[in-house]
């Protein structure tokens, strides 16, 4: 499919594109801020094409579990693996093999964290063209239609302060896209947006989801738990308490701890 | 004002304003220059995780700005030739202001460096850039908004401070009026007369530097 995609097969040299395995594998994983404790011993498995959306209160660890699969933080001990590319985090991995495992997956943050000296093309630009060194033509191409995509068309040439919320959060997640990577990874996506931008959002996420990208999401929005999620996985105190079908983990918890915050969520009042 | 007056004034134009097109105006555009270059340097070493290399520019910076301008520019010029070093008098006020403005714009860029977001490092990762490209090309270009004003600071001192290189006979602004005056005794014309012209530098310099931050900010919500 894509350039990188074939460049790391080749690099790795195992042939594991096509694999049967899940695209994410995540073991034992355990990371400590100082005395903070924040995981203890995540075990998480993502098949290929699924969407799975970690819920929690905050200070869980659900955060924290999604930026270890792009080692955006290290954790102390554990295994990730997304794809071909496996890291034993407690054998101090090499810049160069985090640098491989965080080119697996895009990421879309809480408060977008677009490039505000650029316009939303060149946000979308700017990591296949410096970073992954691909054509332009090919790039500036494929970037106006991953705008397109997401219903900016019209806005390409805008810098980020002259859009919306929800528009920038779009953005955020061409920019994501027009890396092609094989994860994509959403920390509160909507979580900074207004009410009635929160919408436009989801459903580009929800495209994104019917399409087949594998997508871990971390979000307090239960009903799209419910209507996109594969997977639910609950956390609170830097461990798994829970985690299902959205059926059953949204709807019938098994935990007293689960049934709590879904009702707190659902019902703050 | 008498008719001498003016016409001491009329001859001694031409003369200052060469002093300040031949000697004040490089000596800052240069020092400023390279200044900058070296600034952008010690910056990154202090933000360095490696204790060495933050250690040699935190002391860089600490012996720059805790000695005086004057002392800097006669050791470079009256003392390191006891060394066997000898520089002429406009190259030695070169590395003077240079190293003087590598230290305090250092501080103001890495001041800068350090007020850009640490979500635009990690949205940069994201995307694959290394840590050269991040600065480059996420980075830098936000902290410039940032620098401008104190980096302006800087330059319009560094105007007024070349008037130093007058007593390490470098023929500048203030030399000339010094040259003119001393036979004449008209101190009073011919300081004013300097003074003007540095004060219309710095004037110059103020308003580009209110476009270059026009310029800065239009990426910018207000």
């Amino acid at each position: 499919m894509s350039g990188a995609r074939e460049e790391d097969a080749v690099t790795d040299g195992t042939g594991t594109t096509g694999d049967a395995r899940p695209l994410v594998e995540v073991r034992g994983l355990t990371k400590s801020f100082g005395d903070l404790h924040v995981l203890r011993g995540i075990d998480l498995t993502v098949a290929r094409g699924s969407v799975t959306v970690l819920i929690g209160p905050s200070g869980s660890g659900k955060t924290t579990l999604l930026r270890c699969l792009n080692s955006l933080e290290v954790p102390e001990s554990g295994a990730v693996r997304v794809d071909d590319v496996e890291v034993d985090m407690a054998a101090r991995p090499s810049p160069a093999l985090l640098r491989r495992l965080r080119a697996t997956s895009g990421m879309v943050f809480q408060s977008h964290q677009l490039f505000p000296h650029r316009t939303a093309l060149q946000n979308v630009t700017e990591g296949p063209l410096y970073a992954q060194r691909r054509p332009r033509a090919q790039v500036e191409a494929e970037a106006t239609a991953l705008l397109a995509k997401v219903g900016l068309a019209d806005k390409a040439g805008a810098y980020p302060h002259e859009l919306s919320g929800g528009q920038q959060q779009r953005v955020g997640i061409a920019r994501a896209l027009a890396l092609r990577p094989r994860l994509l990874l959403f920390d509160e996506p909507t979580s900074a947006l207004d009410p009635e931008t929160v919408g436009e959002v989801l459903t580009v996420m929800r495209d994104l989801a019917a399409e087949g990208w594998t997508m871990v999401v971390v979000t307090h929005e239960i009903r799209f738990a419910q209507q996109v999620a594969d997977h639910v996985m609950f956390l609170d105190g830097g461990v798994v308490v829970e985690e299902g079908r959205p059926g059953d983990v949204l709807v019938e918890p098994r935990e007293e701890r689960t049934r709590r915050f879904l009702q707190r969520i659902l019902d703050p009042l | 004002m008498t008719s001498d007056t003016w016409d001491l004034v009329l001859s001694s134009i031409g003369p200052l304003l060469s002093g300040a097109v031949r000697g004040t105006i490089p000596l800052t555009l240069i020092s400023f220059a390279v200044g900058l270059v070296l600034a952008l340097l010690v910056a990154l070493a202090r933000l360095s995780r490696r204790r060495v290399v933050s250690g040699l520019a935190r002391a860089y910076v600490s012996v720059i700005r805790g000695t005086p301008l004057l002392v800097q520019l006669f050791i470079i010029f009256y003392a390191l030739p006891s060394l066997g070093i000898v520089i002429d008098p406009f190259p030695s006020a070169v590395v003077a202001f240079s190293l003087n403005v590598g230290g305090y714009a250092a501080e103001i860029i890495r001041a800068a460096i350090l007020s850009v977001p640490k979500g635009q490092w990690e949205a940069a990762a994201t995307i694959g850039l290394d840590h050269t490209l991040t600065l480059r090309r996420v980075v830098l270009p936000q902290a410039v908004r940032v620098a401008v004003p104190p980096l302006s600071n800087t330059f319009i001192s560094l105007v007024k401070d070349t008037s130093l290189a007058s007593t390490i006979m470098v023929t500048e602004l203030l030399r000339k009026a010094q040259e003119i005056a001393a036979p004449t005794y008209e101190f009073m014309t011919l300081y004013s007369l300097a003074a003007v012209i540095y004060w219309l530098i710095c004037l110059v310099l103020s308003s580009a530097q209110a476009r270059l931050e026009r310029r800065l900010d239009r990426f910018v919500a207000r």
